[in-house]
């Protein structure tokens, strides 16, 4: 039994993976439940809002290059994000403005908001292909490898190696500071504070004087920041393609709710929770089984599922959640 | 009061109006010729079948959203779903593939559903201390058998003349049996995500279907013994004649000579004028069914509860049972479209099912057209149809119009080059104007 | 005799088309506490919220100091010294209990600490779980938070839909006290009850609403003696 090898493995292939992973859809998932407390709505928009915003920050990321600056080891799309982000909110409290704002005032029942935020979600869509079309782009010009494979083997001796990628560790660095960043605004400053008070009781919110607009102002702007930041790492992580913001909707709505929708913790929670069982289980265990158990020969790769339906893991949570719990795990607004 | 008098009595004009509008588009269409219209009638009665298509996923969208307020946004997965059956029923069995590890899929299929059933009563009836463990144990011993029996199945089979085939293959039935076939194929899944997601928040529904439809597409991707996944499945048998057939038949060709017609235009416009008559003759079947259930006791109790929930909650409906079986019927209709679209292509192709176009471009229909109101929702996606499809040429073109001024050169180019791109924000700016200013669409509820 | 500090008078209103208010007329004198009993649905909370400016009036005007505040927003209320604490929803169970007040206060751009001290002076059960959420507390201990809540923005007029609703007699009985406590620092209470008998007794003036009109408006004392006042409304 080689623990030591097995060990390093499932951090190679499981834990760095989906921690960054996690990091991911924990900042996405931060976002949507944020807008889901406040504004009392799914918004299927923001897979989009978290293209569109990457495609502009990818753009500023060029123009930067075009101008010769450059902070290596560090990837240039991370002084271009606050652009991306600015940009990004400008237009979406544009269609709060034109959009959303006429539906809450008439106070419309919850799905026709969603409704609305298709709309919104198409015409997302259709500037980021205008923008910068629908192939895969890479922008990450910074360095690859904090430390490679071949760096972990030479220094350890051991046969499995380890890597440790900047984009991951940057994924994570940055997730920490934003949500320690964003738990100290809404527990400690006063405009935090309201935020909760009129996501917690929005009729005695306005009793006690909290401006509607303000913050709803803020929430969307911190909920496109989240979005742009969640978007820009995923893209530096993998690769930009459109249409993978899409698909990572689901896992970033199951995440927010296995938390419990309206829950900033949980969504942080529920982000690590899909990226781990995720990865878990579409993971061939049998490297790391042959080290544990050098004598059996197990069959199959002793994959639960193959890794074209990882997006069916966030769903069966989802579903799991929707069964036994519908709060999520921290008590979310309820049903 | 008076504004919904008023609707009530320009209705049937409108709908008249709309109609004469889109037979206008698409005479238009197949007989000018400029920068804005073919000119050829084939290309027309293309688009016409793909709408009258569009129509009937319209309906069930319709029926879930416009008679109930559920919000599917798996659409895409439902029409997918129907999509298989084509493939299952009408095409030639696969020789040697049933040997090969027919029984033991079948064997594989049944122990995984008998799983899911025997994990339910467990939940049900074991005590409660023990029933999280009974539940797991069931799971994981079910999943294993099911893995045992399914895995090596499925290596056979897909070993089996890889090159040509390597599915399960059909039964060899008429094609359109698959089309009801198709109905239930959705309709079984609607039930089980119906069963989980309704009864509780709205939007609870769209996001488990949004899953169910990305899974649903993968499962057709990649699940090779069932349809070939991305290596698709062609030559899928038609309800109509083959243009070949028709151009090597003398007494068609002579036909075809008295309108003026060269055999080959004309063998490819009958062709498409069989499968409109076909698709036509549905779309008026599943309309009329939907009235004549709207009018019975049936359809006022679901109009009753849409308008208001909690008073026919209070009144003892049980609303969660109703909104599951408008969810299947929906789904059903779904799948039937599915199916029709499969045989219209002759060609399954998963790589195709996208869900912008195929789940929220649908949803446009329907609020353009006017949710609630069956022949509304169909004109509607006709109508939205035709505009999305002649977008993609009419973009550049308008585009070119509006850069005149602008110089020759990146800036112009880049924007005539997206222009085709222009028509996702072109319907999200539809959607989005008729939602807020017209919510009840071009042709309102009566 | 001046006119009192508060005057709502011939108030016509609903929710929808139908008028749930017919010629309501409530005033509040001074450091006065004055109560509104009634059947249920007779209109009560709804006067409270017409008062307060949730509703649109179509006849009536609603005075404060002798100023007309009718077209005013409840916010705007809340600056001219209005404090309500609603029949329900009136905490932010999510919220700490500390936060709960600090929201009272928050219009208040002044030092509110001397306010929050006395508020915890006034409740001192709920001082002891200043860091507990509110949604955590017992029903007695959420409406001292709601009360307390109302009382950070230092009102002149505290209004409060049914505050003893569903506690225990013991809470009941401490909760009147502290309202009376309240009232001799000089605020006028408005306030709606269920438990008609205790209510005017405390009362300096009393309301008999029924279906949105006054049916009887008299000393908390005089409705007491009132005989028919006590069969029909007191159970005898
Ligand atoms: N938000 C509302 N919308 C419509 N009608 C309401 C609303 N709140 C109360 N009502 C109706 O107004 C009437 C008076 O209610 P309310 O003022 O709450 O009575 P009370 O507080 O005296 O029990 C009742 O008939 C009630 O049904
Ligand atoms: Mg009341």
């Amino acid at each position: 039994m080689d623990i030591l090898n097995a060990g390093v493995a499932l951090l190679n292939f499981v834990v760095v993976p989906a921690a960054a992973y996690g990091a991911q859809l924990a900042l996405g998932a931060l976002g949507v439940t944020l807008i889901y407390g406040i504004l009392r709505f799914s918004n299927f928009a923001f897979g989009d809002t978290m293209a569109m915003g990457t495609a502009f920050t990818i753009m500023v990321t060029w123009a930067i290059q075009a101008l010769g600056i450059a902070i290596f080891p560090l990837p240039t799309a991370l002084i271009a994000l606050p652009f991306g982000i600015a940009v990004t909110a400008l237009i979406v409290l544009f269609t709060d403005r034109i959009v959303y704002r006429f539906y809450r005032r008439k106070k419309v029942d919850p799905i026709v908001m969603v409704m609305a935020s298709v709309g919104v979600m198409f015409v997302m869509n259709g500037l980021t292909r205008v923008l910068i079309g629908v192939e895969e782009i890479r922008f990450d010009d910074g360095a690859r490898f904090l430390f490679s494979v071949q760096d972990f083997r030479a220094w350890s001796g051991l046969t499995e190696g380890l890597s440790l990628r900047v984009s991951q560790l940057l994924t994570l660095i940055i997730t920490a500071l934003v949500c320690w960043g964003l738990f100290v605004f809404l527990n400690r400053t006063r405009t935090g504070k309201a935020m909760r008070a009129y996501s917690d009781n929005e009729d005695l919110a306005l009793l006690s004087g909290i401006d509607p607009d303000q913050v709803v102002r803020i929430t969307w702007i911190i909920g496109t920041a989240l979005a742009v930041i969640a978007g820009t790492l995923y893209g530096l992580d993998k690769t930009f393609k459109a249409f993978n913001y899409f698909q990572i909707l689901l896992p970033i709505f199951a995440a927010a709710i296995v938390g419990g929708l309206g829950n900033p913790l949980g969504a942080v929670v529920g982000g690590f929770v899909v990226a781990f069982s995720e990865v878990a289980i579409t993971y061939p265990w049998k490297k790391v089984a042959g080290y544990l158990f050098p004598d059996w020969q197990p069959e199959g790769l002793l994959q639960l599922l193959s890794t074209e339906y990882k997006f069916a893991v966030s769903f069966v949570i989802l579903i799991v959640v929707l069964l036994f719990k519908p709060t999520g795990l921290f008590r979310g607004k309820s049903v | 009061m008076s504004n919904t008098r008023q609707a009530e009595a320009s209705s049937p004009w409108r709908g008249v109006l709309l109609f004469l509008v889109i037979v206008v588009l698409f005479v238009l269409e197949g007989s000018v010729r400029n920068a804005f219209f073919s000119g050829s009638w084939n290309t027309s009665l293309a688009i016409l079948n793909m709408g009258l298509i569009s129509a009937v996923m319209a309906l069930g969208v319709n029926m879930q959203w416009g008679y109930a307020g559920l919000f599917n946004a798996g659409v895409v997965g439902f029409l997918a779903l129907g999509g298989l059956a084509p493939v299952l029923i009408a095409t030639a069995p696969v020789p040697g593939a049933w040997d090969a590890g027919g029984v033991r899929l079948l064997l594989a299929l049944f122990v995984g559903i008998g799983t899911l059933v025997l994990a339910a009563q467990v939940w049900k009836q074991v005590d409660r201390h023990l029933r999280v463990w009974a539940l797991i144990a069931t799971l994981a011993l079910g999943f294993v058998l099911y893995r045992w029996l399914f895995d090596p199945a499925v290596t056979a089979i897909e070993a089996n003349n890889t090159a040509s085939a390597g599915n399960i293959g059909g039964l060899g039935l008429p094609v359109l049996l698959a089309w009801p076939v198709g109905a239930l194929f959705a309709a079984a899944v609607a039930w089980g995500v119906g069963k989980v997601a309704l009864g509780l928040r709205s939007d609870y529904l769209a996001i488990a279907t949004l899953g169910i439809g990305e899974i649903v597409v993968a499962v057709m991707r990649n699940e090779e013994w069932l349809a070939r996944g991305v290596k698709n499945v062609s030559g899928i048998p038609r309800p109509v004649p083959y243009e070949l057939d028709l151009q090597n038949d003398p007494g068609f060709v002579a036909r075809a000579a008295e309108w003026g017609l060269d055999p080959a235009t004309a063998s490819g416009i009958w062709v498409k004028l069989c499968y409109a008559g076909l698709f036509t003759v549905v779309l008026l079947l599943l309309i009329l069914l939907a009235e004549l259930a709207l009018k019975s006791p049936w359809g006022r109790m679901m109009r009753a509860i849409r308008d208001n929930e909690t008073a026919a909650e209070a009144m003892g409906k049980n609303v969660t049972r109703r909104h599951l079986q408008i969810f299947v019927i929906g789904s059903a209709v779904i799948g039937l479209a599915g199916a029709m679209m499969i045989t219209l292509d002759g060609l399954v192709s998963p790589s195709g099912y996208n869900p912008l176009r195929y789940t929220f471009l649908i949803w446009v229909m329907v609020i353009v057209g006017g949710s609630g109101n069956n022949w509304g929702a169909a004109l509607g996606a006709i109508l939205i149809w035709f505009l999305w499809i002649k977008a993609e040429v009419w973009g550049p073109e308008i585009m070119r119009l509006l850069t005149m001024p602008l110089p020759d050169g990146g800036l112009r180019s880049h924007l005539i080059g997206s222009a085709p791109q222009m028509r996702f924000i072109a319907m999200g700016v539809v959607l989005l104007l008729v939602l807020r200013f017209a919510p009840r669409g071009l042709l309102p509820e009566k | 005799m001046s006119a009192p500090y508060l005057s709502a008078t011939g108030m016509r209103g609903g929710y929808g088309k139908a008028d749930i208010l017919n010629d309501c007329t409530i005033t509040v004198d001074q450091g006065q506490i004055a109560v509104i009993v009634g059947p249920n649905g007779a209109g009560k909370s709804t006067a409270m919220k017409a008062v307060f400016g949730m509703l649109n009036l179509r006849e009536g005007e609603v005075r404060l100091a002798g100023e007309d505040i009718t077209a005013l927003t409840p916010q705007q209320r809340v600056h001219k010294g209005m404090g309500f604490v609603p029949q329900t929803h009136n905490i932010f169970p999510n919220m700490t209990v500390e936060e709960n007040l600090q929201m009272g206060a928050f219009i208040r751009k002044d030092d509110y600490s001397g306010t929050l001290a006395q508020v915890y002076e006034l409740f001192p059960a709920v001082a002891d779980k200043r860091r507990q959420n509110a949604g955590e507390l017992s029903g007695g201990q959420r409406q001292q938070v709601a009360v307390g809540r109302a009382l950070m923005t230092q009102p002149r007029l505290l209004m409060l839909d049914e505050p003893t609703a569903g506690v225990s007699p013991i809470v009941m009985d401490e909760l009147f006290d502290r309202i009376i406590e309240i009232a001799r620092t000089g605020i006028s209470i408005l306030m709606v009850e269920q438990n008609a008998r205790q209510a005017l007794e405390i009362a300096d003036l009393g309301y008999v609403l029924v279906q949105g009109t006054n049916r009887y408006t008299d000393t908390g004392e005089a409705l007491l003696a009132n005989p028919e006042v006590r069969r029909t409304f007191l159970g005898g």
